[in-house]
């Protein structure tokens, strides 16, 4: 019974547009995703008071800097039961986002930028002029989706995802995470499981919020390095006497490490002709192309050792210069480095799910990364809504009395947000909020002639 | 307020150098007099300039080749028989065409997007003596720092430097800057020597996003450390945010006090000089069957059929058109006398407002070869006779077809009052319409417009564009054997 409960809402809920999927066996079915255990997940566990906080970026306290319209100004939108999608939907406090997720117990939560004025007023306001309808703060966001690497993959493919895969998903947080910290200057970055398949990416400092569109392009670009589709052979190409910084400490910090010590053997990427085929293709010399081929079809080696063979071929080859050797870091990069949904981060207007959902094809919760420890993150063992409930009912509970999240698994999650992300965040806000008030105060008469 | 700075306006020499710059920055307006013909004739002058930089980024003219472009226009249009007067001219005439281009926003982009690319080949052309003090300008100022500082991203500088190939030499210059501080950085510990000086530049990263996207520069803690050649994209990038924030506010000024206040001395100018962007050259005779882009405007104005006359402000407006509109446009168009490479120009002046140079490069620019016959199995295509367009079907979005056919009555009644047909003839032209007499109906807006007759009546729009052509020019060579005086 609620196993077809569970069935009718999958076939509904064509969120992703995927053909049913076959379940791995350490994805247990989502037994008990509806409506019912969504609203209890909404009337006990949800953040609310956290998130709150978050959205308000320090707006909801007392200081006459505060700009109290602020949270009011934030879209949200709801997919409804019945794949009804709500947008535009605001709310002034706290209280009235919780009541409004309470009622409506939304099947998914997206959040959208910040606008000049509340969206739901936005019919009073016109497209161009004065006094516009627009987007003026928003976090950089970026979005990784594991099934981007379904070519470089080979355990799992499309929505699936296992813990042989799953590095991919590390690697990218630690790129990004790095370069986000030490090259751009950004402090307060969030990562979260998007519940299935991939992690989203919140940045929330002022700069972040406060970029325009072609910034956060370029930012986009900065990261980019696999171009090329189905049709070219070689996605990756990293031209050049030398690479740039970012790449050289990405290489050596991160992807170099994963690749040698767990992907080529977890993937076996040297396994048999079709796959050692994809990786020959992308050395443009002939000669050893060929003589790696003759070693490999006429002899059994593990994937290690071609790795090997390949290498001192490729570094062996002066005469042909840098571009063969640097067929090695081109290899790498291909199987290895991040690759962005880069629509999702160029625009201030796009909306990402938000964190501490509940995605409705796993039943799990979209949980936050620590990056420090990325590389302990088991997507098998986020919690699920039916293991909350179960949870819930068994009458755990420890710690304060008015969170009852705090005697489930999901305690840890929220602890980490509130304590590694949302007090750092709120103390730097409030600091702007004074500076920025002071400043305001002080500034002198400004007089541009013309 | 001064534009330029005090000690630069006793000695104007017209090479640079010696720490004088003669390229103003046009931060304020000059307390000069200026007599009312040098207001128009200088600013006419800047305006040819402006208009040929037009000309050769429309014909995708490559860097070195717009430098040579821009140098050479500078040096015919602008300089003055008194030397002194030549800072003068320049800086007078910008700001007349301030006032001309300040009025709409397609103007203001325009005049924005010139007056930057002129500023950008002038200040490359510069030596790095006077770079530097205009980049003082936009107010920069130099202080020394610590040779630890320097070594801790000598390294990664130099990968990035060879990562672009530009490698950074000790004579190199590279600017450093923090927040709008110079700071010079010393090798070695003791003193230093001009020769070994190396300057670094750093700023905001969301102040480079070109660079940044590129992978051009070191980005550390949210600075990008950039080279001396790339400094020179931030000086441009200053120069444009200035005009542009200026332009705004000048508008605000013409409309509510300037206008009123010149409106029997400067506002006649201005708005001459305005549509003298889009008049014809009469001063030079037209060869036959040919058409220059300079004059498409005001031909389009005068002579195009309805039909093209629609598609063509649609694409100005637009900046674009679907396959129907630009077979149709573009065919007629080579029929008028327009050639290939003046075609191209148009088309990707106009699509690269909207998709971008290289995406027109890639998508539309072969389909117009196609049409002149120079790709595929080179057919020569003939532009299309009214059968022919009246029976076309066009969909959403769409421009092309028959206006007299597929325009509701209202929209046709304001597309031909818009072309001048007056009331008693709309009647006419109407009846026609609604009888489907579509060919009829364009025949009696011709002789509306042209106020004369046209027997042979209208059946295809390059035949309606010819026949009107020979009235202008009888027209023309009956009453004003001179022609008008030259305004471009």
């Amino acid at each position: 019974m609620v196993r077809e409960e569970a069935e009718n809402g999958r076939d509904d809920m064509l969120i992703d547009g995927d053909e049913p999927e076959q379940m791995k066996l350490d994805y247990a079915l989502p037994d008990g995703f509806n409506a019912d255990y969504l609203k209890v997940y909404y009337g006990k566990v949800f953040p609310y008071v956290d998130m709150s906080k978050w959205l308000s970026y320090g707006n909801d306290g007392k200081h006459p800097g505060c700009d109290h319209s602020y949270l009011g100004r934030r879209e949200f939108s709801f997919t409804l039961d019945n794949d009804i999608y709500v947008r535009f939907q605001s709310f002034n406090t706290a209280s009235e986002l919780e009541k409004a997720i309470k009622e409506k117990c939304p099947f998914k939560i997206d959040i959208g930028p910040v606008y000049s004025v509340d969206p739901s007023k936005r019919h009073a306001y016109s497209q161009g002029g004065d006094n516009i309808f627009t987007p003026v703060e928003k976090e950089l966001v970026f979005d990784v989706d594991i099934s981007d690497y379904d070519d470089v993959r080979y355990c799992c493919s499309g929505a699936d995802v296992c813990l042989n895969c799953w590095p991919l998903m590390t690697i990218a947080i630690k790129v990004i995470d790095t370069s986000l910290r030490d090259d751009f200057g950004f402090s307060h970055v969030l990562w979260v499981y998007s519940g299935r398949r991939g992690v989203h990416c919140w940045v929330c400092d002022g700069k972040a919020r406060r970029l325009t569109n072609e910034q956060r392009a370029a930012i986009v670009d900065y990261f980019r390095v696999y171009k090329g589709n189905e049709n070219s052979t070689k996605k990756v190409s990293l031209v050049g006497p030398a690479l740039h910084p970012f790449l050289v400490r990405s290489y050596t910090e991160v992807l170099k490490d994963y690749f040698e010590n767990r992907l080529l053997s977890s993937q076996n990427l040297f396994l048999n002709e079709e796959r050692f085929e994809k990786i020959l293709e992308m050395i443009p010399d002939e000669s050893v192309t060929s003589e790696l081929r003759g070693k490999w079809l006429s002899n059994k080696q593990s994937d290690v050792a071609r790795w090997d063979q390949l290498k001192r071929l490729l570094q062996s080859s002066k005469q042909k210069g840098q571009g063969l050797r640097r067929c090695i870091e081109e290899i790498v990069f291909s199987f290895t480095y991040p690759r962005l949904d880069t629509e999702v981060s160029k625009h201030m207007n796009h909306l990402l799910k938000a964190p501490f959902c509940v995605h409705p094809k796993t039943g799990r919760v979209c949980v936050p990364i620590n990056p420090k420890n990325c590389d302990e993150f088991d997507p098998s063992a986020v919690p699920t809504l039916s293991q909350l409930l179960r949870e819930l009912n068994s009458g755990s509970f420890r710690g304060e009395g008015d969170n009852e999240w705090d005697g489930t698994s999901l305690g840890d999650c929220v602890r980490y947000f509130r304590e590694s992300f949302l007090q750092p965040l709120l103390k730097s806000c409030k600091e702007e909020i004074e500076a920025s008030y002071n400043a305001k105060v002080q500034q002198s008469r400004n007089s541009i002639s013309w | 307020m001064e534009a330029v700075r005090s000690q630069r306006k006793s000695s104007f020499s017209n090479g640079g150098g010696g720490g004088v710059s003669t390229l103003p920055i046009y931060r304020s307006a000059p307390p000069l007099e200026v007599r009312l013909e040098d207001f128009e004739l200088y600013a006419v002058d800047r305006l040819r300039v402006l208009k040929r930089i037009s000309d050769g980024l429309s014909r995708g003219k490559k860097p070195d080749e717009m430098e040579k472009l821009v140098l050479d226009l500078w040096k015919t249009n602008m300089r003055h028989e008194h030397s002194s007067e030549v800072v003068n001219k320049d800086i007078i005439s910008h700001f007349v065409l301030r006032l001309v281009y300040c009025r709409t926003e397609e103007l203001r982009k325009w005049f924005l997007s010139m007056e930057t690319t002129l500023f950008r080949y002038r200040f490359r052309d510069e030596s790095p003596e006077i770079q530097r003090a205009l980049m003082a300008e936009f107010d920069l100022q130099y202080k020394a720092v610590s040779n630890a500082e320097y070594e801790s991203v000598k390294d990664k500088l130099n990968q990035v430097a060879r990562a672009i190939g530009q490698p950074i030499t000790s004579t190199d210059t590279i600017f450093y800057k923090n927040l709008h501080r110079i700071w010079s950085i010393y090798i070695g510990c003791f003193g230093y020597s001009y020769d070994q000086e190396i300057w670094i530049d750093w700023v905001p990263f969301e102040e480079v996003p070109e660079l940044v996207a590129g992978r051009r520069v070191l980005i550390q803690k949210g600075n990008a450390y950039i080279a001396m050649n790339q400094v020179v994209s931030l000086v441009i990038t200053q120069f444009r945010s200035l005009l542009s924030k200026a332009l705004v506010l000048t508008n605000r000024k013409w409309t509510s006090m300037i206008r009123e206040q010149e409106k029997d001395r400067l506002t006649p100018i201005v708005e001459a000089l305005s549509t003298s962007y889009l008049g014809p050259d009469y001063s030079q005779p037209r060869e036959h069957a040919e058409l220059s882009l300079k004059d498409i405007d005001q031909i389009a104005k005068s002579s195009f059929p309805l039909c093209m006359r629609h598609l063509f402000d649609k694409l100005r407006e637009d900046h674009h058109l679907k396959h129907g509109g630009r077979m149709q446009l573009g065919l007629f168009l080579k029929g008028v006398g327009l050639k290939l490479d003046d075609a191209l120009a148009f088309w990707r002046a106009e699509f690269s407002q909207k998709v971008g140079a290289e995406r027109f490069d890639k998508e539309y620019a072969y389909g117009i070869r196609h049409n002149y016959g120079k790709e595929g199995k080179r057919t020569d295509y003939t532009p299309y006779s009214c059968q022919k367009i009246i029976s076309a079907a066009p969909g959403v979005g769409d421009h092309h077809g028959c206006p007299y056919r597929h325009f509701s009555e209202e929209n046709l009644r304001a597309a031909l009052t818009r072309m001048g047909v007056g009331n008693r003839a709309m009647e006419d032209v109407m009846d026609k319409v609604r009888n489907r007499h579509y060919q009829l109906a364009c025949t009696l807006t011709f002789e509306a417009v042209h106020n004369s007759t046209c027997d042979a009546g209208v059946n295809h729009p390059n035949q309606y564009f010819n026949d009107s052509q020979k009235i202008f020019e009888s027209k023309k060579s009956s009453s004003n054997p001179k022609g008008a005086a030259a305004s471009t």
